[in-house]
């Protein structure tokens, strides 16, 4: 298969470490295969400002498969790129023309603070999850499989919510930086199922505090965050999560 | 109590107090609606309404400092939530564009609130807080939809109330933690239902009075 070749303008947020505010700078990629993904695209990017001597394009990324959440860029006002569903590793350059100009900035938010370029620190969704998003097993034998009954549909909703990849796009795309979604992808999982159970009410409470004290906005339900959720989560979990809130404020 | 201040701290308890003094203000729109549609009855039709009201005089004056109560709840929590979102991102992104999840509704909240407020203000010292001895309900109306700025202005109001309800409705039911994907559609839509109705209900109210009375 013979693939297709564009040229584009892109618009970078460029920043280094110890700059207080950065830039959108200008570069050209040239002859960019349209099998590309964006990343592969930054690649040769980055290549040629290596060769021109200068400093490539800071990006995270890791397993370049939709699966690990490190990725994630604002790709002109879009989280991870227009494409629904899809992480900024999985955005294929088919879906841009020929001659396009793309800004691409970092996620944004004052709870993400900016380490270089396209690169932030989302530390604060780990202290989220240090905050309660596990359940405690005693050590011992490995149970048997099956021995606690689930239904397939508690089953199925506990993983359609256990899908979230922690990449971080519910917040870049929130008009209130807000990481409600990612919480209530996290809280909805394990308390759909019986072994999240028992620690549900104290999980949901200290999870909630954990984002409010890391700085996040307050959800407005605009629901940006799940029109642009790579995993789809919906939502209906935030839903849930604020039944789970509540439920333990109020026991 | 002190798990009372600790839902109050919390984001989503704040977001609670939007919802609960939000669904108030529902009810009371729609009751609102409903007692001045006596006006497209005609003149007498509505008088006979306003002194059926005031036959309730006490329960009014309940139902007034409950409206006052949570409008301050509600007014000064908009306020401080809509301070802190906008913390929340201190650098802003250089393109800005929806995914489809905002709407006009959801995106103006802060400002079609803010609006509302000096609305009701101009809405009380046009109707609430005049000499009732010296005249009617019915009169204070005339006088003042007889201005055409007013009807202009009230008939605005109105829309932008309806643009607040749009999103007000039904995200007090997802706040309520009552999302359903079975409901939810039948929720959306009753807000859109309540947001058409208080538009039109309301809205011609001012023209009707000033050039069909
Ligand atoms: S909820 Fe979706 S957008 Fe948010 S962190 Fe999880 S996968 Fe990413
Ligand atoms: S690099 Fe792993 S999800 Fe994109």
């Amino acid at each position: 298969m013979i693939s297709k070749t564009i040229n584009l303008t892109l618009k970078v947020w460029r920043q280094g470490r110890k700059e207080p505010i950065g830039r959108l700078e200008t570069y050209q990629a040239k002859d960019i295969s349209t099998d590309m993904s964006f990343l592969e695209m930054l690649d040769v990017v980055n290549e040629d400002l290596t060769k021109a001597g200068k400093e490539p394009i800071a990006f995270d990324h890791d397993c370049r498969e939709g699966i690990c959440g490190m990725c994630g860029a604002v790709i002109n006002g879009r989280a991870h790129g227009q494409e629904k569903k899809t992480t900024l590793c999985q955005l294929h350059m088919r879906h841009f023309k020929d001659g396009d100009t793309i800004v691409v900035e970092p996620w944004r938010a004052r709870a993400f603070p900016l380490v270089k370029d396209l690169v932030v620190d989302r530390s604060a969704l780990d202290k989220i999850i240090m905050a309660g998003g596990y359940i405690s097993a005693n050590a011992g034998g490995a149970p048997d499989a099956n021995a606690i009954p689930i239904s397939k549909e508690v089953a199925e909703n506990a993983f359609n919510a256990a899908a979230c990849i922690g990449c971080g796009a519910c917040v870049a795309a929130c008009p209130n930086a807000s990481a409600m979604l990612f919480v209530s992808a996290k809280v909805s999982h394990l308390a759909l199922l019986p072994q999240g159970r028992p620690e549900a009410a104290r999980r949901a409470r200290a999870m909630v505090q954990a984002m409010d004290a890391c700085g996040f906005g307050n959800c407005s339900n605009e629901t940006e965050c799940e029109a642009e959720c790579p995993k789809g989560i919906s939502i209906v979990e935030i839903a849930r999560l604020n039944r789970e809130f509540f439920k333990s404020e109020f026991s | 109590m002190n798990w009372f201040f600790e839902l109050l701290r919390a984001s989503i308890g704040k977001k609670l107090l939007m919802a609960l003094t939000g669904l108030a203000f529902c009810l009371f729109l729609l009751i609102h609606l409903i007692g001045n549609l006596t006006l497209y009855g005609g003149k007498d039709l509505f008088l006979s309404y306003v002194d059926h009201l005031h036959a309730l005089d006490p329960i009014i004056r309940v139902a007034e400092i409950g409206l006052l109560f949570f409008a301050v709840i509600h007014v000064f929590t908009g306020l401080l939530l809509f301070w802190q979102n906008l913390q929340a991102r201190p650098v802003r992104y250089q393109v800005n564009k929806n995914a489809g999840g905002r709407t006009l509704g959801s995106a103006t909240m802060p400002y079609t609130g803010i609006f509302i407020l000096g609305f009701v203000v101009v809405h009380l010292l046009n109707f609430h807080f005049i000499d009732h001895s010296q005249q009617s309900v019915f009169q204070a109306m005339d006088t003042t939809f007889s201005l055409l700025p007013y009807v202009i202005f009230y008939t605005f109001a109105v829309i932008v109330v309806a643009v607040h309800v749009s999103h007000g409705f039904w995200s007090l039911f997802q706040t309520l933690g009552a999302n359903h994907i079975k409901y939810m559609p039948a929720i959306k839509g009753l807000g859109v239902v309540l947001s058409l109705l208080v538009a039109a209900g309301f809205g011609f109210i001012p023209v009707y009075v000033s050039f069909l009375m």
